[in-house]
């Protein structure tokens, strides 16, 4: 099955483009890309040490995931709907999520859910595998009404062997619906590396089961990421369906900050995976065409870094939430019983 | 007794349409509910197993493939959480999807969406997205159906936030809340007392009208004890209500939830200041039912009016049996006059 689903790359690790592909480079698209994938990053490394400084919450990192999730988030357009999980930030701000909110949302608070206006971006799904029929539903639906919009929803290993997952691609097959299935196979799904999550060689192989069109692309090559998604994307809006995306990719350190990878996986194997960055090779490869520029590269990375800090400060000095705003949004007009609720807080009551 | 002698009363915020009526069952009347809607508003769509070209299983949605089409009235997969959760993405981008479960015994696939996604998505983007969507669910038990298709198990959906329950028992309600339901902007779990589809008859409005979410009505007036039940138990309440009467000349008021979330405690808390004496009568398991939610309130909001213990006629806490013994499990007429009795006697 590994034959039947080569792992398409367009960049090698060494930042050599792939004679097929000499048609697709595009130094404009390829610095875009590696600003995006910089910028993620800063942003990930800071958010770790946010959270080990106490100022936000349990964080979920991507760093080693930046191509995947950017490579595919930069394909879509504006219309589209995206379903991330928790770890697909560099997905949702490439999208146009706001800084300020993701951080809000990992310090807290559920305001950092909401998207900007007009970009259909949905809250980190955390339970695993939910969010794939709600993309497929969203998807059905602009088919229904007869637009072009399609989905794309973000999903690691682990979430194939879930329920969801199938119930999703089978309705997606059945009902030809406009998504665009992107899993991020990282390896692990917490401490269990996929030998053990199933015996299928590859994910993109389920998706024969499903007769839904798949492919195997180099997560860490943001160039075939684009590409694929770019092709899948194409393929929802011109009504031929659905298609399922497997990005192998590795993600560097924990699932969590509150894991600790050591227990089950020799990091070293981490550090050898430095080899495959997704930056690294993106930067070879403008290097090998004189594209590179060393200042621009140190100065999108200063740009972020003061960004991401005043979107902290943004962030920590966002206004108190009071306390009765959890009883705002649960239905949209009250019952009673919250009604009663709410007013105890009010007078403290309890 | 039939079902025509449970009279509707309509809520005090809907007149009752005094247009053309049909007979129609339990069924029947969500069948027209249905297309009452589908015919107002494109963006309706009713999606389940067996719901198209079978016309569901119980007959619920008979007719309307033909009506509406195939994109309206969709035969979905044999998945729960598919149907479910397409469903929620459905209502997301502006559809209203009425999904129908085939037995609410087979909901607990979909439950996961229900809890994390369903009840959710509005709290999780402050209004953002909302789905309004509907969960048609057969329940209960008294027809000699097979394993795990008789549950009644509303009270796991009356615990969630995000979510409202009903449970009509006449044809009029059933067509008047369903119609409510599609028309509210919140999910609502919308169980359909399977032992009362094709129980009787009754006149239904062909018109358009709603029955409120959240009105209980009085099905009999009494002043001695006040008898709170819904859907299937209706029924046996009435009957026992009626016996007690007859033999003891006790006059039991009786009310018919209609909704189980949220609760009507107005209707509640009137009637028990004015009776003092309370039998709650559900087919679901005591522990943790919809019973205990009710005799909660009532401590709250009416304690001190209270002449005797609440009692509970209910299921036990045991599965529903197969149905060699589904009687034995289920609140009989005896069982809640014996209740009548031991709150007067007390």
């Amino acid at each position: 099955m590994e034959a039947e689903f080569p792992v398409v790359q367009y960049i090698s690790p060494e930042g050599q483009l792939n004679a097929d592909y000499a048609q697709t480079y595009d130094r404009q698209h390829l610095m875009l890309s590696y600003e995006n994938m910089l910028k993620a990053r800063v942003f990930d490394r800071k958010a770790v040490n946010l959270q080990r400084q106490g100022r936000i919450g349990t964080y979920a990192p991507f760093e080693g995931q930046e191509a995947a999730q950017i490579g595919s988030a930069m394909a879509l357009e504006t219309s589209d709907w995206m379903f991330p999980s928790y770890r697909d930030h560099a997905a949702t701000l490439t999208f146009g999520h706001s800084l300020m909110n993701v951080l809000l949302y990992w310090a807290g608070r559920v305001e950092g859910c909401m998207p900007p206006e007009g970009k259909h971006i949905f809250p980190p799904s955390v339970p695993i595998a939910t969010q794939i029929p709600h993309a497929v539903g969203a998807a059905w639906a602009e088919k229904l009404k007869g637009r072009t919009g399609a989905s794309i929803v973000y999903f690691g290993d682990g979430a194939t062997s879930e329920g969801d997952f199938h119930e999703g691609l089978n309705f997606a097959s059945v009902f030809h619906a406009p998504v665009v299935f992107f899993c991020q196979n990282n390896g692990f799904a917490i401490s269990v590396p996929v030998s053990r999550q199933m015996k299928s060689k590859t994910i993109a192989q389920k998706a024969l089961a499903y007769d839904i069109p798949s492919v195997r692309v180099d997560g860490n090559d943001v160039l075939a990421v684009y590409e694929e998604t770019k092709k899948a994307l194409d393929r929802a809006r011109k009504g031929e369906g659905p298609t399922l995306i497997e990005a192998v990719t590795w993600r560097y350190g924990a699932h969590t900050t509150a894991d600790d990878p050591t227990k089950y996986r020799d990091q070293s194997l981490s550090e050898e995976k430095r080899v495959e960055d997704p930056l690294t090779r993106v930067e070879r490869m403008l290097r090998h065409n004189g594209d590179w520029d060393e200042e621009w590269a140190q100065r999108v990375s200063e740009e972020m870094s003061d960004r991401v800090d005043n979107a902290v400060k943004d962030m920590e000095q966002y206004p108190a939430a009071e306390p009765t705003f959890m009883f705002d949004h649960i239905f949209e007009t009250p019952t009673w019983h919250i009604r009663e609720q709410r007013d105890s807080i009010e007078r403290k009551e309890g | 007794m039939g079902m025509n002698t449970l009279q509707h009363q309509p809520s005090e915020t809907n007149a009752k349409p005094v247009g053309q009526t049909e007979k129609m069952t339990l069924v029947q009347a969500v069948t027209d509910g249905l297309r009452t809607m589908m015919s107002e508003d494109e963006q309706v769509l009713v999606l389940g197993e067996d719901v198209g070209t079978n016309g569901g299983v119980f007959r619920a949605t008979d007719g309307l493939i033909n009506e509406f089409g195939d994109n309206r009235v969709v035969d979905t997969p044999l998945a729960e959480a598919g149907i479910i959760g397409t469903s929620i993405g459905l209502a997301m981008n502006g559809f209203k999807p009425i999904a129908e479960i085939q037995f609410l015994g087979f909901i607990y696939p979909g439950f996961e969406q229900i809890v994390t996604h369903a009840a959710r998505i509005r709290m999780r983007t402050s209004g953002r997205y909302t789905v309004p969507m509907v969960i048609r669910a057969p329940y209960g038990a008294g027809i000699r159906a097979p394993e795990i298709h008789s549950d009644s198990t509303e009270a796991f959906f009356v615990h969630l936030p995000g979510l409202k329950v009903v449970a009509p028992s006449s044809p009029y309600d059933a067509k008047g809340l369903l119609i409510a339901s599609i028309e509210d902007p919140d999910p609502v779990i919308f169980l359909e007392p399977m032992k009362s589809y094709r129980a009787g008859r009754e006149d239904v409005p062909v018109e358009k009208y709603t029955v409120d979410i959240g009105k209980a009505n009085v099905v009999k007036k009494g002043e001695d004890v006040t008898l709170i039940c819904w859907g299937n138990m209706v029924k046996p309440t009435m009957e026992a209500a009626q016996k007690a009467e007859k033999e003891k000349d006790i006059q039991a008021e009786v009310i018919d939830l209609r909704t189980l979330y949220p609760l009507d405690k107005d209707t509640i808390v009137q009637s028990v200041e004015k009776t003092g004496r309370v039998v709650v009568v559900h087919e679901g398991h005591r522990t943790g039912g919809v019973g205990a939610e009710i005799i909660g309130l009532i401590n709250d909001h009416a304690l001190f009016y209270l002449r005797s213990p609440i009692e509970r006629v209910t299921g036990y806490d045991v599965h529903v049996p197969l149905f060699a013994l589904e009687d034995h499990y289920l609140p009989s007429i005896d069982r809640v006059y014996k209740g009548i009795q031991n709150v007067l006697a007390y």
